[in-house]
């Protein structure tokens, strides 16, 4: 985003530049000093969140064919994880969809492991979080929301329509119903890009600042290690409620993808 | 007054949704121990609403966070 950038030109030379909090955030190539084309007017080159986004779709990769390559009918201990993750995502399908949503198994699963294993990667010091870049959680919440499209209309028809009228209101209600139901589906690719977006940003920032603290405090001489005790406590704690909430993030994403496609699949409520 | 200063309280008031999104997590969070405490075999079904509604209470919060930032540095 642009105010993550004029935030970090600003410091970038200063004495404090490394303890910007916002310093994180910033794209930059991830290669120094090769030079990759630009096709058609658009730059190649490979930033850093680029890089971190192909690492994730590798490690996801050769991660479940690692796992899942022998097949035994007894499973390994590593092949339990990922019949474990397999389970977990059909489940949560088939409670919320029906037998009839596993035809969607592919992408939910796809859509949960590249959040999930993005935002744990994220954690490891140094990384970079791609995550926490709204346009990429904003091209995610666009391909639900027009598979939901898509589907609701494919499926449906112009009977799709239905999800903006419930049945059985008194008719002058509709002209109040109808407007409401229509924003809130209009917002709903916005809402989920936010809260992906605004969670890992916000957490990481906070992992930042306590970090700085532990800086600047130790700085000081013997009082301020001593001091620094505090902030390192938090820098942990908040590190532990930042795994729960990389896993838990990608869980709502994935759970709130399955129910809008529920709503295109049955339409009238 | 200076528009750097306003910047600053305008953002320390968007910081206010915080108390809500507060609030509300934790009437979800109270609600759901209330209601698994009386029964119990019915918690696990429910744990997923549980997050959901989890999920869109913090929403309210997050953006308020948002419009803090869009104020600092949009």
């Amino acid at each position: 985003m642009t105010f993550l950038l004029e935030s970090e030109t600003a410091d970038a030379h200063g004495s404090g530049g490394g303890l910007d909090p916002m310093h994180q955030f910033l794209i930059s190539p991830a290669f120094e000093g090769f030079e990759f084309p630009t096709v058609f007017g658009i730059d190649l080159t490979i930033t850093n969140a680029a890089y971190y986004m192909i690492i994730t779709t590798l490690v996801i990769i050769l991660g479940l064919i690692l796992m899942t390559g022998r097949g035994a009918m007894v499973p390994t201990r590593s092949q339990s994880i990922a019949e474990l993750l397999y389970g977990f995502v059909a489940d949560m399908i088939r409670g919320i969809m029906g037998e009839e949503g596993m035809k969607f198994f592919p992408y939910i699963f796809a859509l949960f492991t590249f959040i999930l294993v993005a935002n744990l990667l994220g954690l490891l010091p140094g990384a970079y979080t791609f995550t926490s870049q709204i346009i990429v959680t904003f091209a995610l919440a666009m391909i639900s929301f027009t598979l939901v499209l898509i589907t609701g209309f494919a499926k449906n028809g112009l009977g799709f329509l239905q999800l903006f009228a419930p049945k059985g209101l008194p008719f002058m209600m509709y002209f109040l119903i109808i407007p409401i139901e229509v924003i809130s589906f209009i917002s709903r690719p916005f809402s989920l890009a936010i809260r992906l977006f605004a969670n890992m940003m916000a957490g990481h920032v906070l992992l930042k600042l306590f970090g700085g603290f532990v800086i600047m405090l130790s700085g000081l001489g013997l009082v301020g290690i001593v001091g620094a005790i505090m902030p390192l406590a938090v820098a942990t704690a908040v590190t532990a409620l930042e795994l729960m909430v990389a896993f838990l993030q990608a869980y709502v994403f994935a759970v709130l993808t399955c129910i809008y496609l529920n709503d295109a699949l049955h339409p009238s409520h | 007054m200076e528009i750097e200063a306003a910047k600053q309280i305008g953002a320390g008031i968007a910081a206010i949704a915080l108390g809500g999104a507060g609030v509300g997590i934790g009437t979800i969070f109270g609600n759901y121990l209330a209601g698994a405490l009386r029964n119990p075999s019915a918690a696990q079904g429910q744990f997923t609403n549980l997050l959901i509604g989890f999920a869109l209470t913090e929403f309210t919060g997050l953006l308020g966070f948002v419009v803090a930032m869009i104020i600092l540095f949009g």
